[in-house]
């Protein structure tokens, strides 16, 4: 069989632009054959190469003293303490899922866990953050059911509880869900793998399931828009087995105990082609591979093929030969794969061997480090035209328009599909706020947090920015947790737009100023362009999820709000209602600028909450819908009724930042009324819980009324 | 006691049933199921929830078939005592040591969250820790709990008082709401929802403690 002549056409298609191919032809001073020509395009797409938002990327805040490994491996590493590290990072499925809703999503969480059992990590919690278009839409209950459904097939089966995430539904996303996962895992610091190849004449295993033809160029599929064209993509998507991962991470983290792994990777997008390079890369090494020695589930696979297949549930490491036995002994306990493909060379060359034939000869160093870098034009988004007069509500009647659309009302029908409780060790399984796991067999748990408001950072990057990152602070905080650092999952729509590249850099400067700013480096992170279809982009939404530390049960704030408890609200009150919930859900318009981040204010606030959580009974964080929902979420959570003194629209539905309501009894209140003075936080007496009424001033419903309508909404939109 | 919790390469409630026993008092060793035997002695054979071999297909059914079950068949058959929670549910139900079937969840979803239990016998090493007629709350998540008996096997079980637990709420369409089944001879218990996860007052409650402490305080006095 002969390869494909390299034309512009089959250029085009693997989406290299004619200056890349140019670029490719100076490398190496002459034509790629067709497997080069895959490889390259691989290397070089969007989404493994990060070309156009590399140069910004760089500007984030990515250390600290707790962090012990930033960006640029599988996923960023936290010390918790006690010798123990926190692995996590996110990663976004979102073109796969919308093409296959239940495999793209199923094999998005497959991914994202192995980037957490690849570093030696057990994944002990994991998040979603979801993204549909508006519930009406006729591909929107497909997509929504077809996710939901893959991440529970996938999580559940492995065995990792789900304790968090969002679902958000708004018309931009009609054409491109986002699919945003998010996995955590524990490790003792002194025993994390990473990806770096070392030693000359080192054998490279193959680890896992066998290599069939599915997902062949699936990193450049997720690099290009959709048009109408999409239902032929559809074999670009990966199937997932769980099983088989479950197996996977059991066995690596027991040969990772025997001492015979060097150095590992995961095959993820790309494959073959991106765990082989980067392992090279990283150590300085060249690597051989005979592709004669891959395993196969389908017969005649070529070259290309197998360098391009993103079949699912694969590794490749470099061995220690010593401990080959016992290596191999591992991977037939828990009936896998393991297979000598390759070692590694001391030449700069990644040379690819098929039925002794070179296949591809390829300069390493070059390959993984020339990819293009640009410098893509952008313009800063004009501000936001100011806000148009907003007409005042009942109360009662504007919160009944938030908790009835499926934006804010509660979303038990995703959470029970999920197993947010195996491992036994979950605190706080998902509802409001963060999702909290014990670290097992020790007093320290911890918080975990998945945040964004899109429509904020449409209408002002740069705060928007801010406030995802200040969102993410103040859910960790309400529970008492000390933030450490986050992962931020990028999608944005085509970034060859200079308004769509102004969106990115504006949420990149205010995720760098607010992650400085609340002491939360930046360790792992994934960026997803390209949202779009037939030209039009998604809201931008840039997802931050966020880690924090609880050292002990002492420090968790997780209580209920309870009869003649006090409300206090933390944090200063401005009525802001630019881009709120009330205004999008109600009134149907997005007019007006974000809500401005403080981020001294943020800081203070957060502090205080922490210092003084022993006077803190319940505490919930104010984001969309103001104070009216958080309080309506905690009355709601603690089956009590709450009354608010105001019935102001801005003060009741105003989305100001830096604000936290929190419940607890007059003394406790009366004390934090002293500790707050002295700490010049704003605080003021805005309610109290009881009864079974909400009652905002003079509007009022019963809870059993008003609860009822929160927990049935969302699945009367999506089924 | 000691029990033998049973490892399928699927099986992920494996260390938290270990725990349950353990805090209960039991002494625990984990059980390969490439293993044909069991350990000497075991009190009691403990199978957890997961997804034994992927569950693609029927859950529990490859399970079955594995070398350790045939030694939990012979283990049950000389009056051994057996629980299975969950998957293990559904792989005592293929071993043929528990009449019946668990179909796919009525509603079709996979379901996770806290349900309410009423104890309906007070009568078997298992549930002797509770009064009959108690109601306690346990975690379920599963995909196929939806237990499925003829009229002619209801009428048996009943009769011969063998419903251990039955759902306040019947979240998944079981047959006659039942939740837990023991065997003839009281000594093989399956149930789909997880005491296991309900020991610790900080995860998800303490009412299955009292299940893991009936045993503990039966083996003792045996």
């Amino acid at each position: 069989m002969s390869d494909p002549k390299i034309t512009e056409d089959l250029i085009a298609a693997h989406g290299l632009a004619p200056d890349e191919y140019a670029e490719i032809i100076r490398l190496l001073n002459r034509e790629p054959t067709y497997t080069e020509l895959g490889i390259f395009s691989a290397m070089w797409n969007e989404h493994c190469s990060y070309k156009s938002s590399k140069k910004w990327l760089r500007t984030l805040p990515t250390t600290g003293p707790q962090v012990i490994c930033g960006p640029g491996e599988n996923a960023g590493i936290v010390d918790i303490g006690d010798g123990q590290c926190v692995v996590f990072k996110m990663e976004s499925h979102n073109h796969p899922s919308y093409i296959e809703p239940y495999q793209g999503a199923a094999t998005g969480m497959g991914g994202i866990l192995r980037d957490v059992f690849t570093m030696g990590a057990r994944p002990i919690a994991a998040m979603n953050s979801l993204s549909f278009g508006e519930p009406d839409h006729p591909k929107t209950r497909q997509l929504v059911n077809g996710v939901v459904d893959g991440i529970g097939g996938y999580g559940n089966c492995f065995g990792v509880p789900t304790i968090g995430g969002e679902v958000r539904f708004h018309p931009a996303y009609n054409g491109n869900c986002l699919v945003n996962a998010f996995a955590a895992g524990l490790a003792d610091t002194d025993k994390i793998f990473y990806s770096a190849a070392s030693g000359i004449g080192m054998p490279v295993v193959y680890l896992g399931a066998k290599t069939g033809r599915d997902g062949v160029g699936g990193a450049t599929m997720a690099s290009a828009e959709f048009d109408e064209n999409i239902e032929e993509k559809r074999p670009t998507v990966q199937v997932g087995d769980p099983f088989t991962e479950k197996r996977l991470m059991e066995a690596t983290l027991e040969l990772m105990a025997t001492g015979a792994v060097i150095s590992i990777q995961d095959m993820g997008a790309a494959g073959l082609t991106c765990s082989a390079v980067e392992m090279g890369d990283k150590g300085n090494l060249g690597i051989r591979l005979n592709l004669n020695d891959v395993p196969v589930r389908e017969v005649a696979m070529t070259a290309y093929e197998m360098m391009l297949s993103e079949s699912q549930e694969r590794m490749l490491m470099v061995l220690n030969p010593a401990l080959e036995a016992e290596a191999k002994a591992v991977f037939e306990k828990w009936d896998l794969d393991f297979a000598i493909v390759g070692e590694t060379i001391a030449e700069d060359r990644f040379l690819i061997y098929h039925n002794d034939r070179v296949m591809a000869d390829l300069p390493l160093t070059k390959l993984a480090g020339s990819a293009p870098e640009y410098d893509r034009p952008w313009v800063k988004t004009p501000a936001a035209p100011e806000l148009q007069p907003v007409p005042g509500v009942d109360p009662v009647d504007g919160l009944r328009a938030l908790i009835s659309s499926p934006n804010y009302a509660a979303k038990q029908w995703v959470y029970q599909q999920y197993d947010t409780q195996v491992m036994a060790d979950t605190v706080v399984a998902p509802g409001i706020g963060a999702g909290i796991v014990r670290v097992h067999g020790t007093p320290k748990m911890l918080a975990f947090t998945s945040d964004v408001t899109p429509r904020y950072v449409k209408a002002n990057p740069v705060e928007g920015g801010k406030q995802a990152v200040a969102e993410a602070y103040r859910n960790l905080t309400a529970v008492g947790a000390t933030p450490l650092a986050t992962t931020d999952n990028l999608n944005f729509g085509n970034p060859e737009k200079p308004e769509i590249m102004g969106q990115f850099v504006g949420a990149i400067q205010g995720i760098g100023a607010a992650v400085s700013a609340l002491n939360m480096p930046i360790v792992s992170g994934n960026v997803s362009l390209y949202n779009e279809t037939d030209g039009t982009g998604i809201l931008p939404t840039p997802t931050i999820g966020a880690v924090g530390l609880i050292n002990s049960a002492d420090d968790l704030i997780a209580g209920q709000a309870r009869d003649g408890h006090i409300a206090l609200l933390i944090g200063e009150t401005h009525g802001h209602l630019g881009q709120s919930a009330l205004l999008a859900e109600v009134f149907n318009r997005e007019d007006g600028d974000a809500p401005a981040v403080d981020l001294t204010a943020e800081k203070n606030n957060g502090d205080f909450i922490r210092a003084n959580h022993s006077l803190i009974t319940a505490c919930c964080d104010l984001s969309d819908g103001g104070l009216a929902l958080a309080a309506f979420e905690m009355a709601e959570n603690a089956g009590v009724g709450v009354t608010l003194n105001s019935d102001d629209t801005p003060t009741l539905f105003g989305e100001d930042q830096g604000r936290y309501l929190i419940a607890c009894d007059f003394d406790q209140a009366e004390a934090l009324m002293v500790a707050a003075g002295a700490a010049g936080v704003p605080i003021e007496t805005v309610g109290q819980f009881g009864g079974d009424q909400v009652k905002f001033g003079a509007s009022s419903a019963p809870i059993g009324e008003l609860s009822t309508l929160f927990r049935s909404a969302f699945a009367q939109s999506v089924t | 006691m000691r029990a033998g919790v049973i490892v399928f390469p699927g099986s992920n409630c494996d260390r938290d049933l270990a725990v349950a026993l353990e805090r209960a008092g039991a002494s625990v060793s984990m059980v390969w199921h490439k293993d044909s035997r069991l350990p000497d002695g075991l009190d009691l054979v403990a199978i957890p929830g997961g997804f034994s071999f992927g569950d693609y297909l029927r859950c529990g059914a490859i399970a079955a078939q594995s070398p350790i079950s045939k030694a939990v068949v012979k283990h049950a058959n000389s009056g051994g005592y057996v629980i299975g929670i969950c998957n293990g549910f559904q792989v005592l139900t293929e071993t043929g040591l528990l009449p019946g079937a668990l179909m796919r969840n009525a509603g079709l979803k996979f379901l996770c969250k806290p349900v309410g239990l009423r104890v309906e016998t007070s009568d078997s090493a298992f549930t002797s820790g509770y009064s009959a007629g108690q109601t306690v709350q346990f975690p379920v998540a599963h995909h196929d709990g939806n237990y499925t008996a003829d009229a002619e096997l209801l009428k048996r079980l009943n009769g011969e008082d063998r419903v251990a637990f039955r759902y306040v709420n019947n979240p998944n369409g079981s047959s006659d709401d039942i939740a837990g089944v023991l065997s003839k001879n009281r000594r093989v218990l399956g149930l789909m929802p997880h005491p296991e996860r309900a020991v610790d007052g900080a995860h998800g409650g303490v009412d299955g403690g009292g299940m893991f402490a009936s045993l503990v305080n039966v083996m003792q006095s045996a």
